[in-house]
């Protein structure tokens, strides 16, 4: 099984208003990062600019419509259209989430949180296989933004994610700023989650920022928004993983009110710089 | 149980009237109406922000808010039926078209269906357009019975409204004023290289392109222009088609292949 292998260095995710930009004023990016479901037209600007991209950075191809967590059956003509995205562009890596977006024949548009169980976890690993098998690639399990809990869960989230990797051989997506946005809303703590977290199987970095709001109770309700610049609390608990896990690819996620090329570039840049000071030797 | 859990919670994200379900809690209550309300708002706005990238100038025409609105009460009751939302939004025009609230505006479902044509050629295959001097070399006699195969991004969009001026004006391609001729306009989508591209052309010319599109030979094509506009000039009309981008092949009749 071919395995991921994104650089150890700072992506970002590519945005068609950058391509100009991008093309006038080349930076060393360590990858772009595209959502899948972006590039499955025929054809066009999508994929002439993505074919650009591509002979020129690492990409990944993150998928956000397979819905891996349904209780039914993954779409297979969606599992079709990824695999010919990945025979296209051969991306150093592929992933998607440990969510669910569609039920019955009608496509959601978000990604839904589901029970922590061991019939959950069964399923989630059936449909984990099925990708890779599918793709003949090992695939990145990206952890949720979660708003809320089911009663019925037996199951932390990190023990689930390790019993998948564990199970299927994925590899996984630490997402840092949904592990303070769950934590957060969950009244847990980001760092004890973090510390149960199974960093050996983690292939890729996400970071983004995220909204502040309150439940009905006035507790912290974090809203996973992609909007804005990554929060100083997130930055924390990444540099923390970092100084334990060595270098790994990380992307600033920037996804909505899309800033201009020179705002996420410094973004990249000072998750550039994280990376660059785990890589000196500690003694030095 | 997983099964019966997701039906409960993708029920009632599109129908507000549903309770909470009641599998979900949370830490801080056991009915957490506002925290699943983050998954109520993100599927409606969510959706609605996709048709808005897919409908800018109708969004331009009726304002954010109005837009929004009417949006949101599309998404909930036309969820999509695939993760890939490129083309979604194709039942769109028809529920403009019975929105009470947009009435006043009687054009506005063939803006929607114009932006619609041009979405679909931004996506469509890529494929090189014929060369615009192909029909020089085909003699006069043989013209009648040809026909034409057009580009898969190349769609005709007629309206009884001046709609190419209007989608023009909010696109940004013309001055934003008032129409003195208001007249029926037709449009020809295209997008020969990689830019889109929306021309207005006359009535004659809408239908020579429909006829032949639906594979009518030139001289078929050619008597219902005539039918339609009696000064119909096809030399002009052929001339500016090969230009267009819209062609990418001429196929003679077989009887005259010999």
């Amino acid at each position: 099984m071919k395995r991921a292998k994104l650089p150890a260095d700072a992506g970002v995710g590519f945005k068609p208003e950058h391509f100009t930009a991008i093309a006038q004023e080349p930076r060393p990016i360590g990858f772009f990062e595209v959502h899948a479901e972006n590039y499955m037209g025929d054809g066009g600007p999508p994929h002439a600019q993505l074919t650009r991209i591509r002979e020129n950075y690492a990409l990944s191809l993150h998928g956000v419509g397979l819905s891996i967590g349904s209780a039914q059956d993954l779409d297979r003509d969606h599992l079709v259209r990824l695999k010919s995205l990945c025979t296209r562009y051969q991306p150093e890596s592929f992933s998607e989430h440990l969510a669910w977006s569609s039920h019955d024949t009608t496509f959601l548009n978000d990604l839904l949180p589901l029970p922590y169980t061991q019939e959950t976890l069964l399923r989630v690993a059936e449909h984990v296989d099925q990708v890779q098998e599918t793709l003949g690639r090992q695939m990145l399990l990206e952890n949720p933004a979660t708003y809320l809990l089911f009663a019925e869960s037996t199951i932390s989230e990190t023990e689930f994610l390790a019993e998948i990797a564990r199970r299927t051989s994925c590899g996984l997506l630490l997402d840092v700023n949904n592990v303070f946005v769950s934590a957060t809303n969950h009244g847990l703590d980001a760092a004890a989650y973090l510390k149960a977290f199974p960093l050996a199987h983690v292939g890729e970095i996400h970071l983004s920022g995220h909204a502040v709001t309150q439940d009905e109770t006035g507790a912290p309700l974090l809203i996973d928004t992609h909007d804005t610049q990554v929060a100083d609390p997130v930055w924390a608990l990444y540099e923390s993983v970092i100084a334990r896990t060595g270098p790994i690819a990380s992307l600033v996620e920037w996804d909505d009110n899309i800033p201009a090329w020179p705002v996420l570039v410094r973004e990249a840049q000072a998750v550039q710089t994280i990376l660059d000071r785990a890589r000196r030797p500690a003694a030095a | 149980m997983m099964s019966i859990t997701q039906s409960r919670f993708a029920e009632a994200l599109l129908d507000r009237t549903r309770p909470v379900p009641a599998e979900v809690t949370s830490w801080t209550s056991s009915e957490p109406v506002r925290r699943y309300g983050v998954y109520r708002n993100n599927v409606a706005s969510g959706l609605a922000r996709a048709l808005a990238a897919r409908f800018p100038v109708t969004e331009k025409i009726v304002g954010e808010e109005f837009f929004t609105a009417m949006a949101r009460d599309f998404v909930l009751t036309h969820p999509p039926t695939s993760p890939v939302l490129l083309h979604y939004g194709a039942d769109f025009t028809g529920f403009v078209a019975d929105f009470v609230p947009a009435a006043s505006l009687p054009y506005l479902p063939d803006i929607v269906r114009l932006e619609d044509a041009q979405i679909r050629a931004y996506h469509a295959r890529d494929i090189a357009p014929i060369a615009p001097d192909v029909l020089m070399r085909i003699t006069s006699e043989r013209m009648s019975g040809l026909s034409f195969r057009f580009h898969p991004a190349a769609s005709i969009v007629r309206s009884a409204f001046p709609i190419v001026t209007i989608w023009s004006m909010n696109a940004g391609l013309l001055p934003l004023a008032p129409i003195e001729d208001w007249r029926a306009e037709d449009a020809l989508v295209t997008r020969p290289e990689l830019s889109v591209v929306t021309r207005q052309i006359s009535p004659g010319s809408a239908i020579l392109l429909l006829a032949l599109m639906r594979d009518a030979t030139l001289g078929e094509a050619f008597d219902e222009a005539l039918q339609a506009d009696p000064d119909f000039d096809l030399g002009r009309n052929l001339a500016e088609l090969m230009r267009s981008g819209a062609l990418v092949d001429i196929v003679a009749e077989p009887s005259l292949e010999a």
